[in-house]
């Protein structure tokens, strides 16, 4: 009975696989986001709605056509990618780290939405208290704005990092279903259930998927109300 | 001495200011709407008025015409604002000493545990700012505006938002600050009476007008 709770090495790889593209996924992405989300708080521009929506735009778009894009951009035959391939030796195409570039790019707009609203909701009179007592904008963006937006940034990484783990359409079009490669957990349950007899293991598979969504989604509540704590916000 | 020329035209809403204030205190004072809100944010490089000029013991802090214009944090300006604004993700101590880091030691005006055993805080230091009552809070935010060595020092309705009871735990040290510090101070209220516990040097501002030497 206990046998099913035993992972073949072959599922603990694809898990492996899958966890190491998130976390580079969240890595990232994480600066980037946190930047344009507070471009997109506190500034206004020409142009920002069309930023906006430009990063919007994966979240709209049926995920394999962002993947499509990504081939036409950094394929090795691609615009940018047949340079960075015939001067850098980099590969992204079919590789695990354009995995992490195709679920970077589906997984930004989540970041980006929660770190924007939590940046917008810090009370600008906060900032401008601290400018008045001689802290330079940059020392107040660390200071005061980024550690009260700390609460939906992590909600951000969360969100982002379970997205990256779910990410499908995007990656089977840029980076293909390649074992020990690219074939992450949704990836892989896909492939079982393209093969006679695969229901059980892709049954696994979706079991581990689950277990794996709730632990994020845990985590994420635990950070975030520790989060909460550290600045003084309490709520049941 | 404080030479202040500004004016400000908005929409529903104009602002003429001319003041040379060479007393230490002085309060302003005058209805909502009257234009004293904006004065200060003036002052403190918040707003930007349309034209003139603000110079504080002889250090230009704007002139629109030498297109002179410093930003908030270079021109120690200390506020105190109705609502207190303390750091609510920092304890009372990191509140107060959230200003030592920008200034070189030997520039510092004030030592903390000056500042904290004169507004009487000391036992509060550990605590966050949404465990304090609203008189603590003012106290607290008018120890960290000193704490910034203020060249001015401006407070903004610093009774309004307290009752009688919480007043009693701020105006007193109010009265101690603006008699045994040597910073100088601009009081801003809606209420005659209530600038009057602090200071006689009075300045009537009306629909965005006012001109006054002191």
């Amino acid at each position: 009975m206990l046998d099913i709770l035993k992972f073949t090495p072959s599922e603990i790889s694809i898990l492996a696989l899958s966890l190491k593209i998130a976390l580079f996924c969240v890595v990232l992405i994480l600066i980037p986001a946190v930047l344009v989300a507070w471009v997109l708080a506190r500034k206004s521009f020409f142009g920002k709605s069309l930023l906006d929506s430009l990063v919007h735009l994966p979240l709209v778009l049926p995920p394999v056509v962002p993947g499509f894009l990504l081939l036409l951009l950094l394929g090795n035959q691609g615009l940018i990618g047949k340079y960075l391939h015939s001067i850098f030796g980099i590969s992204l195409a079919f590789t695990w780290i354009g995995a992490v570039v195709a679920s970077a790019v589906m997984a930004f707009p989540l970041m980006v939405r929660s770190a924007r609203l939590a940046i917008s909701q810090v009370d600008k009179g906060l900032e401008i208290a601290a400018q008045s007592l001689g802290a330079h904008p940059l020392k107040v963006f660390f200071t005061i704005t980024l550690p009260l937006a700390m609460p939906g940034i992590i909600t951000g990484l969360i969100l982002a990092f379970s997205r990256s783990l779910g990410e499908f359409g995007a990656t089977i079009t840029f980076v293909g279903n390649i074992e020990n490669e690219t074939r992450t957990l949704p990836l892989a349950i896909y492939s079982y259930t393209q093969i006679p007899d695969g229901d059980l293991p892709a049954l696994r598979l979706v079991i581990l998927s689950m277990a794996l969504a709730l632990s994020a989604l845990m985590i994420s509540d635990r950070l975030e109300r520790k989060a909460n704590q550290n600045i003084g916000r309490h709520h049941d | 001495m404080i030479d202040i020329q500004v004016h400000l035209k908005r929409k529903h809403f104009e602002l003429d200011a001319s003041l040379q204030l060479n007393q230490r205190v002085t309060a302003i004072y005058g209805p909502s709407g009257a234009g004293k809100s904006t004065l200060l944010s003036i002052i403190a490089g918040i707003t930007q008025p349309d034209s003139g000029r603000i110079v504080i013991d002889g250090e230009c802090l704007f002139d629109s015409q030498a297109r002179i214009n410093k930003p908030i944090h270079q021109r120690k300006v200390g506020l105190v604002f109705q609502d207190g604004r303390l750091f609510p993700h920092l304890t009372v101590e990191h509140n107060l000493s959230y200003a030592l880091n920008f200034i070189p030691v030997q520039n510092q005006q004030f030592q903390l545990k000056l500042i904290v055993e004169l507004l009487e805080i000391g036992h509060l230091l550990k605590q966050r700012p949404h465990q304090l009552s609203g008189g603590e809070k003012q106290r607290v935010a008018l120890g960290r505006a000193l704490l910034s060595s203020p060249r001015l020092l401006m407070l903004d309705e610093p009774l309004a938002s307290l009752d009688n009871r919480l007043k009693s735990q701020i105006l007193p040290f109010l009265k101690l600050v603006s008699d045994e510090i040597n910073v100088p101070m601009i009081y801003i209220s809606h209420s005659k009476e209530e600038i009057m516990q602090i200071t006689n040097n009075l300045i009537h501002i009306q629909s965005g007008k006012v001109n006054c030497q002191l």
